[in-house]
């Protein structure tokens, strides 16, 4: 695989709507499935605000034009394309590359 | 400058009251406060003494208590009266012999119910109403009575019929007058009134003039009247009237009115400026004002002027209006001013439904441009538009009947706009607060009836300023632009109520099916948990079923409390807070094996913390197969029954409030509602369970259970309100059921009990004509969805540990067994709990949960300090 992607488990795995955490080279990554769109979306797993890996079991939705996850801890809204935290700048979060290939969920390992 | 001795002479409401405003006074440091009572106790809410006779004790109708004065440097003294003033040498001296300086004195003394000079008054059972005493003993008299008659057919006397009623007692109203509450109704409006409380099955004798009181042959007495007829009754209660207690005035040359009273000025001075007379005892204008509102204002005035220290600029007291609205016997009535037209000149409009039983008369003046006064009676609902109007001088309407007359063919009512208002207008005279503090109040941030009751106090005491203080707040908060919306988020253009309505009557199942008819955009976590709620409500779907996980908010998606550190707490089920001892022992064991926090929680159960995802199944599965369930203690749902140990074991104990727990808590649990709820059953008034501060709140008296509902702790603590007494499980349940239900339909997002009550239109009256009297029609449908939702109940838990494929998710990673490597532990009272930042840099020894408890050599202990 000469791009590095990493197959992390089945799309038949994942909850329409919901995140699932994946561990990619010792780092956490949090996987999102927006089903309206069949769209993926990977960022860090670590909430920076409440300081836990919980970001995967947050809730989904949007905010105008943006997707997000709301940390279950204190309800953050973290913009899932870019990894911005909407209510407080200094904590936006790293993105990844994710992809559905032969019914497959990847992400691409730096 | 020392401080000046403020002695004030009774402690009723306004005595008080008094006392409080000074205490508020920037000047107050400038005062020492000494208080003397006759009575027993501290001022007590003399106004709503008949709920004494419903279930309130003399602790719930208390207006203050020690702690409050003596954090506050009062020095009170009771039973203990006053009978000597020195003006001279300016001291009082009391009944017991203890003398006390004064510089300013404030006589607060009250009245003292009148009883007519009737042979034969003086025996017992012939009883009074007024203080708390006197209601203890109309209570033992009661117990041996079965016949009871009021002598005197005005306010007070009324309220004392309703008691005697609800004491259980053939009730028989006996009034000198022509007809019932002379001062307030006219004729037309007491014949109404008459009517009403006849159908209630309370007699009325009119125009009957004791004459004498003697022995009785079917029972205790026969009152004799003047007309040569005759009345028998075992208990005889007068409220013919009360007159101010002035004789410290008369005895010691203060002016006094001809028929009583103790004479003031505008600053409520009598005729010695260093002595001040508030509330009942004083006579202004030739008028004694026996409402609590007047005295409240007199209180106010008699701080302003004895904190202004003479230098003028103080408040003064110029009258006050004695206008009324209440409920008596259940009937509505209402009186406006100048009632009996006295005024020259005046006219009337009258109203007179003689089959709705309604009653309405305007007062207008000459011209047929002002309104001079009112009485309502049976719909009262003009009551605060005309009180207004009259209040405020403000000109009447082209056609004034139409403030009376029904409206027709669905036009609105001549009525008053709010906008119409000075801001100066008193919108409730209880608390004394303006349209202009109305307003301040929202631009302030105020957006709701509770939101104002909490910062004005306006519609906290009788309630009957409530639709217009509404009417000035949404007028308020539109006219600041404030579009007065209740959509729960951008997703929806809808209130919660209003999905829960659309969602249960076009019976929609799933998020998706009312995002596509409903809304836009793709949900949020304001609307998904909300949504998921009000299905959960309806159709108590397992609550992991595909199509509604990712409704689920943070505590719910994993059937687990998450911590602060991302790892879960356990909480099984333990009803009515009683377990086995094997069952603890199962907890202990539990905890043990998986190196967990144990506690007990407020709820009377065990909480067990830092579980990780992939031990939640493994744990479960051993409460499970123990015979534990889920205690929901991560839903906005029922969450506990809370008892007290009841008549099993308890010496004082009047019913079984364990097993009634229980049994309660078994018919609820699984419940999800707009927030969560917390129930308590006790066993005796001592309420050692706290039902006082639950949703829903049983009390266990000699007769049946009491139920109180609406209560709180928490942030805003709030105590329930009693809603019904002396109910048997069955009727209790039937009313709980359907309250339950109605709360679920129309409650806010996030709004608890207690919110959605003060919010509530009509209030408590309202809420228990939906429920008792089915006044919407709609309790045999929330029966039914209760009964759905009983129906349906399943242990989540055990549902999801018999489905391997709900099971897959309860672990940290999809593609790794590996666990979170952040979590760190240190020990503390010998269990362990997360590290904390500084603790984790500082590399303190972390802990391995499990080995820390079962390896006693390998420890190596973190002393936290």
């Amino acid at each position: 695989m000469s791009d590095n992607w990493k197959t992390i488990c089945a799309k038949a795995d994942l909850t329409p709507n919901t995140g699932v955490c994946a561990l990619l080279e010792g780092e956490q990554v949090a996987i999102f499935w927006e089903s309206k769109n069949d769209k993926l979306y990977a960022v860090s797993n670590y909430d920076p605000v409440g300081e836990a890996n919980v970001l995967s079991r947050g809730i989904m939705g949007s905010i105008g034009e943006k997707i997000v996850v709301a940390s279950p801890l204190y309800k953050q809204h973290f913009c899932l394309e870019t990894g911005a935290c909407l209510e407080e700048e200094e904590h936006s979060l790293k993105t990844y590359s994710v992809r559905e290939l032969d019914g497959e969920v990847q992400l691409q390992v730096a | 400058m020392s401080k000046q001795r403020i002695v004030v002479v009774g402690n009723g409401m306004v005595g008080h009251k008094f006392i409080d405003n000074l205490l508020q006074d920037e000047k107050r440091d400038d005062f020492e406060i000494v208080t003397f009572s006759e009575e027993p106790r501290l001022a007590y809410d003399r106004v709503q003494l008949s709920a004494y006779f419903s279930g309130s004790t003399a602790a719930d109708l208390a207006m203050t208590d020690e702690g409050y004065y003596n954090q506050n440097g009062v020095n009170f003294v009771l039973s203990d009266k006053v009978v000597e003033i020195n003006k001279a040498d300016k001291y009082v001296v009391t009944e017991n012999g203890r003398k006390e300086a004064y510089d300013k004195l404030v006589l607060a003394t009250g009245s003292f119910p009148f009883v007519p000079p009737i042979p034969g008054k003086d025996q017992e059972h012939c009883l009074v109403y007024r203080t708390i005493e006197d209601l203890e003993a109309i209570t033992a008299s009661a117990k041996e009575s079965k016949v009871g008659v009021v002598v005197g057919g005005g306010l007070l006397g009324l309220e004392a019929a309703n008691a005697l009623k609800n004491l259980g007692l053939k009730t028989h109203v006996v009034e000198f007058a022509p007809r019932l509450m002379a001062v307030q109704l006219d004729e037309g409006g007491g014949k109404l009134l008459r009517g009403k409380i006849e159908e209630l099955g309370v007699e009325v004798h009119t125009e009957k003039n004791t004459q004498e009181i003697v022995a009785g042959e079917e029972c205790r007495f026969r009152m004799n009247f003047a007309d040569g007829s005759f009345l028998e009754t075992d208990m005889i209660l007068f409220s013919a009237g009360i007159r101010p207690q002035d004789e410290l005035a008369r005895q010691f040359e203060l002016e006094t009115g001809e028929r009583g009273g103790i004479v003031i000025n505008n600053n409520c001075q009598t005729s010695d400026e260093n002595i001040y007379a508030i509330g009942e005892c004083a006579l202004w204008g030739g008028r004694i004002f026996g409402l609590v509102a007047p005295g409240y204002t007199m209180a106010k005035v008699a701080v302003s002027h004895i904190a202004s220290q003479g230098q003028g600029g103080s408040e003064e007291f110029t009258g006050a209006d004695m206008s009324t609205k209440l409920k008596l016997l259940g009937v509505d009535v209402a009186s406006i001013g100048d009632a009996h037209g006295n005024t020259p000149g005046a006219q009337s409009y009258t109203y007179n439904d003689e089959v709705g039983q309604v009653y309405k008369r305007l007062i207008v003046s000459e011209d047929g441009k002002k309104l001079l006064g009112a009485v309502l009676v049976g719909d009262v609902e003009a009551y605060g538009n005309l009180l207004q109007m009259m209040l405020n001088d403000m000109d009447l309407p082209e056609s004034p009947e139409g403030l009376i007359l029904p409206s027709v063919d669905g036009a609105a009512s001549a009525g008053l706009g709010v906008d119409a208002l000075p801001e100066t207008a008193i919108i409730c005279s209880c608390y004394d607060v303006t349209k202009g503090q109305l307003q301040e109040a929202v631009a302030n941030g105020a957006v709701d009836m509770a939101g104002i009751k909490a910062t004005t106090n306006a519609s906290t005491g009788c309630g009957g300023c409530a639709a217009l203080a509404k009417q000035v707040l949404d007028s308020e908060l539109s006219s600041l632009g404030y579009e007065v919306k209740n959509d729960i988020c951008e997703h929806f253009e809808y209130s919660r109520k209003e999905l829960a309505d659309i969602i249960r009557v076009k019976k929609i199942k799933t998020f998706d099916e009312l995002l596509e008819s409903h809304g836009k955009g793709h949900g949020c976590d304001i609307c998904k948990p909300a949504v998921g709620s009000i299905l959960a409500s309806f159709w108590n779907d397992y609550i992991l079923k595909e199509e509604h996980m990712s409704l689920q908010d943070t505590n719910d998606i994993y059937l687990g409390n998450m911590q602060k550190d991302g790892t879960y707490s356990v909480v099984p089920r333990v009803a009515g807070g009683e377990i086995t001892p094997e069952k603890l022992i199962v907890l202990g064991e539990v905890a043990k094996e998986f190196g967990l926090y144990t506690k007990v929680t407020g709820g009377q159960r065990i909480d067990l913390f830092g579980a990780q995802l992939q031990d939640l199944p493994l744990i479960w599965k051993k409460l499970v197969d123990a015979g534990f369930e889920t205690g929901h203690a991560y839903g906005k749902s029922v969450r506990t029954v809370k008892s007290c140990v009841g008549s099993t074991w308890c010496r004082y104990g009047v019913k079984d409030s364990v097993g009634f727990a229980i049994d309660i808590e078994d018919r609820y649990k699984g419940l999800r509602s707009p927030h969560k709820l917390k129930f308590a059953v006790s066993g005796c008034t001592r309420e050692c369970a706290e039902a006082q501060c639950k949703d829903v709140g049983v009390i266990a008296t000699e007769n049946g259970w009491n139920l109180y509902v609406c209560g709180n702790g928490g942030m805003r603590p709030r105590h329930a309100d009693l809603f019904a007494t002396d109910l048997d499980d069955e009727t209790l349940i039937k009313y709980v059921d359907r309250f339950l239900m109605f709360y679920v339909r129309t409650a806010d997002r996030l709004q608890r009990t207690s919110v959605w009550l003060e919010n509530l239109e009509g209030g408590l009256d309202y809420l228990r004509e939906v429920i008792i009297e089915d006044k919407l029609g709609i309790c045999e449908e929330l029966e039914t969805e209760m009964a759905a939702n009983i129906g349906n109940y399943q242990c989540e838990w055990k549902t999801t540990i018999e489905n391997p494929e709900k099971l897959k998710r309860f672990s940290h990673f999809i593609n790794s067994d590996e666990r979170d490597s952040n979590l760190a532990f240190v020990k503390e009272r010998g269990q362990i709990r997360p590290a904390t930042k500084e603790e984790r840099i500082a590399a303190v020894e972390i802990v391995d949960a499990v080995e820390a408890l079962n390896s006693a050599e390998s420890i190596a202990e973190a002393e936290v300090a």
